[in-house]
């Protein structure tokens, strides 16, 4: 027996045990969110919460199962206004950011303006847009746009405004325009700033349609939750806010993953060597 | 020996009618192919001094002329370099060095053409500099002397009259620092190229430059000037003479004297 046992250790490279095979910060995300759920289960359990206030994780699966047409097509509604709000508001923040970026004296002038309009509550204006587009998909849509194009003007401006004075004296010196300033350093600098707050915007364009939704829609996740809710169906409301919250992981990584592919330079850390 | 540039008299004040006074009265000249360097307690108005040379400023009395013209928008034919490289990090270095070619009217519509000669201009430029082969990494993955060298080529590029250096190696270590001043003595030897540097280091004004400029506090203006003897080609070595060490020693008490004035 102890022969065996000799042989194995020393010919035979040794099997590292399985918990040191595992990658344990890839698998880290999934653990915790089981972890989670589970802590959520053991908790109704525990505490006999009745499902009209709290639904366990296992009724709220069952609801996303049974209703699942409606779920996905409001899902797929909820999605399309979303991305169609946060495009518009990329292309307008973009536009609005370089414009604001472009001089000092535009930059004083409309940025206290800018932070004024972003104070303002987007909920608020939704029965103005009401008014204006009446109910359905373009008040959500607007609204999605309003909330998520503020961040992105504000990082494409600061990219634009913090351009080391160094490097404008040594392009100015040799006769550069404002125009080249900005084609060759200004708009290229601002790249990963823009990216960055494509994460941002993305998650608030969400929270502009879902809002929208439930005051002045009859489609989207916003709608169909507030309708469950006026039924007591709180299993469907929360299954509303789990498709919510996997829409919303997704499209966070999938602007994470434009920001690296676009602008791998500036994480420069984890691309040397 | 023309002169390159001569500043007569110049005024310069900052912010208004009331507001600083950078430089007052400023007078001096420098030949076409000499290395001039400028030396002052701090604040004395030696950035404001390359400002007016490159056109960045215009003086509100007093006359700028570079290369027989009078200075009254930025002339173009200067090349800069500043102690921060202020490489674009996102171009490589061979695209970094290029990047005048892209302003200067003078190459700008002939770039796409000519990529070619151009290339291989720039990798000149950085053998010469001990740079060769680094061309395609980008510059944050060169180290502080390395992005200096590259700074000095950028500079270089767009075969500028004159060589603009605000504390170029301000920022390096000693031994990379004695490396880069020799790389700069065998640059202006080698292509005649009028600088005037502007420096804290008495030392490596002493050691590098034909002519020395020792400005006041502010508003600034030139107090003294000195031709520095010293035959060339200089080799590190003549920092250990004793003549050499007198003259850093009497600059360092003129400096010393202009700030208590101050």
């Amino acid at each position: 027996m102890s022969v065996v046992t000799e042989n194995t250790a020393t010919s035979a490279t040794p099997a590292k045990p399985l918990a040191q095979r595992i990658n344990w910060v890839k698998l880290a995300p999934w653990l915790y969110t089981i972890g989670l759920f589970v802590a959520w289960e053991l908790l109704v359990i525990v505490l006999q919460t009745p499902p009209t206030i709290l639904p366990a994780p296992s009724r709220v699966f069952q609801a996303i199962v049974q209703y699942w047409s409606p779920i996905w097509k409001n899902s797929l509604q909820t999605l399309y206004t979303t991305t169609v709000g946060f495009a518009i508001a990329v292309v307008a923040g973009l536009a609005i950011g370089l414009f604001i970026g472009w001089s000092k004296a535009i930059y004083a002038g409309l940025y206290p303006l800018m932070i004024g309009f972003n104070a303002i509550p987007k909920v608020a204006l939704v029965p103005i847009l009401v008014i204006w587009f009446g109910i359905g998909a373009v008040p959500a849509i607007l609204t999605a746009f309003l909330i998520s194009f503020f961040p992105i003007v504000v990082n494409v401006a600061t990219g634009l405004a913090t351009i080391e004075p160094e490097t404008e004296d040594v392009l100015r010196a040799l006769g550069a325009k404002k125009l080249d300033i900005m084609l060759k350093v200004g708009i290229p600098r601002s790249m990963p700033y823009f990216f960055g707050s494509l994460k941002v915007a993305i998650t608030l364009a969400f929270v502009g349609s879902v809002v929208s939704e439930t005051v002045a829609s009859n489609y989207g996740l916003g709608n169909m939750m507030s309708s469950a809710q006026s039924q007591f169906n709180v299993p469907l409301v929360f299954a509303g806010l789990l498709m919510l919250a996997v829409e919303g992981i997704a499209m966070y990584a999938l602007m994470a993953w434009i920001e690296m592919r676009m602008t791998g330079w500036a994480h420069r850390s984890t691309m040397s060597q | 020996m023309p002169h390159l540039v001569t500043i007569d008299n110049v005024d310069m004040r900052y912010g208004g009618a009331a507001g600083t006074l950078a430089v007052s009265g400023l007078t001096m000249k420098v030949g076409k192919g000499e290395f001039a360097a400028v030396v002052g307690p701090s604040g004395c108005g030696k950035s404001t001094l390359m400002k007016l040379v490159t056109g960045l400023h215009i003086p509100q009395s007093g006359v700028v002329i570079v290369a027989d013209k009078q200075v009254t928008k930025p002339v173009s034919i200067v090349g800069m370099a500043f102690q921060n490289p202020t490489m674009l990090p996102w171009r490589t270095t061979l695209d970094n060095i290029l990047l005048p070619l892209e302003i200067v009217e003078r190459h700008r519509h002939r770039l796409r053409a000519n990529k070619k000669e151009y290339v291989e201009k720039a990798e000149h430029l950085l053998e010469t500099v001990g740079l060769k082969g680094f061309g395609s990494k980008f510059p944050w993955q060169l180290s502080g002397g390395m992005q200096q060298r590259a700074n000095l080529c950028r500079a270089l590029i767009h075969e500028p009259e004159l060589l603009m250096l605000d504390e170029p190696f301000g920022a390096l270590d000693a031994f990379t620092r004695e490396e880069l001043w020799c790389v700069i003595r065998d640059l202006h030897a080698a292509q005649g190229v009028t600088i005037i540097l502007v420096t804290h280091d008495l030392r490596e004004a002493t050691f590098l430059a034909d002519r020395i400029f020792v400005m006041s506090a502010r508003p600034g203006k030139v107090l003294k000037e000195h031709a520095v003897p010293f035959a060339r080609p200089r080799d590190l070595e003549v920092m250990y003479e004793k003549a050499f060490n007198d003259m850093v020693h009497e600059l360092h008490g003129e400096i010393a004297s202009a700030r208590v004035v101050a």
